[in-house]
């Protein structure tokens, strides 16, 4: 070592553990909370605002209330209350989809509304059913202009779930917090937190990236 | 052969046609002129059942547009439509557009469907931006690959609203020598257009549309040359 640290390889190890913990909760939540995401947006948009008023309720609720104080009461509802007996991973990954889906939600919605209504009217003239225009002209259209904000929840959502400690999942920042415990070198600690924090952003935000600079072709 | 029976339409309380009847046989050129606010563009999204109409029916092929158990996707198969803004869609390369709802709604091979998308740019005169993106066209050659893209769908109709109306002057007339073409070719077309002279050169009948009712309509030369319509009368005045 460069200087005097008690930090061992096993340590780092750890530390590495709670990154892919951290990398597990995340992927999880915004595979499954893009997907209800859609779901919901292209709901709230077909259906109008008016029928759409009780799921946009209830995600206005998702996202208005902090994360922490969600965990903390759908753990207490799922396992005391209906008795489920549940990992706190579940209860995480579960609250935490559901907190994406109500973001990418309003993403994808406001994606949606940016399709020109003369250009799906042009499809649906060439006889593309409403599945067909949705499929081939909405979407490919409509993620060109909701990839910069998609991205920018997917890395809020990683940066949030180090809150799942609260339902006992060891994440990245938690190993953090339990070395920092045992060796007393928190700023240490949590610059290499930090740069385990940037490993995994980095790729994703790049990815963006070279998206955005593909599709501009166009 | 197009069969519209006493058909009428609003827009709430707008009453934009108020009982068009009128029948275009196979073959046929028909050109509708009018001001604007005339009817004259809805009642060709009403013809493809993009708009439902309030009372009256709609018939192709002897097939009621408006009636329930009408299969529209199907129906819209047989009457491309070009509207006045291209619409081109942007995230497909020129070829991929005219391609797209022939292997959808046609289920043509990717091959065959490339084979007749190249055969009509090239008829339109777009056979060397194959592989270009839309937003590398002009309003003109973006128009035209819209026009392929109908015919691509070996529609038996044609309906055409105000094509060139969104054009710079001077590429109007590349798309207008195209419609030339295709009425040339037997097309049966229905264009509503502001293009008077093209009107005149091309139609076997004129159609002339005044606040939702059909006011005259005649072979060119007679319908220009001698109106009978007081309003008609007007609208020539004003546009020559």
């Amino acid at each position: 070592m460069m200087f005097d640290t008690a930090l061992t390889t096993n340590d780092l190890i750890f530390l590495a553990k709670g990154a892919g913990m951290t990398l597990i909760v995340t992927g999880i939540s915004v595979f499954f909370g893009t997907i209800l995401g859609i779901v919901f947006g292209v709901f709230r948009y077909q259906v109008g605002p008016w029928w759409a008023a009780p799921l946009t309720f209830v995600l206005d609720i998702f996202r208005s209330i902090p994360l922490l104080i969600q965990l903390v009461l759908a753990n207490a509802f799922v396992t005391t209350i209906i008795g489920w007996r549940i990992s706190g991973f579940t209860v995480a990954c579960g609250v935490l989809s559901l907190y994406t889906a109500a973001y990418c939600a309003e993403i994808v919605r406001g994606g949606i509304e940016s399709v020109p209504q003369t250009l799906r009217r042009a499809a649906r003239s060439l006889g593309m059913t409403w599945g067909q225009d949705m499929t081939s002209i909405v979407l490919p259209l409509a993620t060109r202009v909701a990839l910069p904000s998609w991205i920018g929840l997917a890395l809020g959502v990683m940066k949030d779930s180090a809150l799942v400690f609260i339902v006992q999942v060891v994440e990245l920042l938690k190993s953090t917090q339990i070395l920092i415990t045992r060796l007393q070198e928190p700023l240490f600690l949590l610059m290499i937190c930090g740069l385990f924090y940037f490993l995994i952003s980095f790729p994703i935000a790049r990815f963006g990236g070279y998206l955005e600079k593909r599709w501009s072709n166009d | 052969m197009i069969e519209i029976e006493n058909v009428h339409k609003s827009f709430g309380n707008l009453k934009v046609l108020k009982g068009i009847d009128l029948t275009v046989a196979k073959g046929e050129v028909l050109t509708v002129i009018g001001g604007s606010g005339s009817g004259k563009s809805t009642l060709l999204t009403c013809i493809n059942g993009l708009e439902p109409i309030d009372s009256g029916r709609i018939l192709v092929d002897g097939i009621e547009v408006h009636a329930k158990s009408t299969d529209l996707n199907k129906l819209r198969q047989k009457i491309g439509i070009v509207f006045q803004q291209w619409n081109a869609f942007p995230h497909l390369t020129v070829l991929e557009n005219v391609m797209l709802a022939q292997v959808k709604v046609l289920k043509r091979s990717k091959a065959q469907a490339e084979a007749e998308a190249a055969k009509q740019l090239n008829h339109v005169g777009l056979g060397d931006k194959l592989k270009v993106y839309p937003s590398r066209l002009s309003g003109g050659q973006q128009q035209r690959m819209a026009i392929a893209r109908a015919l691509a769908m070996s529609p038996d109709y044609m309906l055409f609203d105000e094509v060139t109306s969104a054009l710079d002057p001077q590429l109007v007339g590349e798309v207008l020598d195209t419609l030339r073409m295709l009425a040339s070719e037997g097309m049966t077309m229905i264009c509503v257009t502001h293009e008077m002279k093209f009107a005149r050169e091309v139609s076997d009948r004129v159609a002339f549309f005044h606040q939702g009712i059909m006011a005259e309509i005649a072979a060119p030369e007679q319908l220009f040359d001698a109106p009978k319509d007081p309003e008609l009368q007007k609208f020539l005045a004003a546009t020559h």
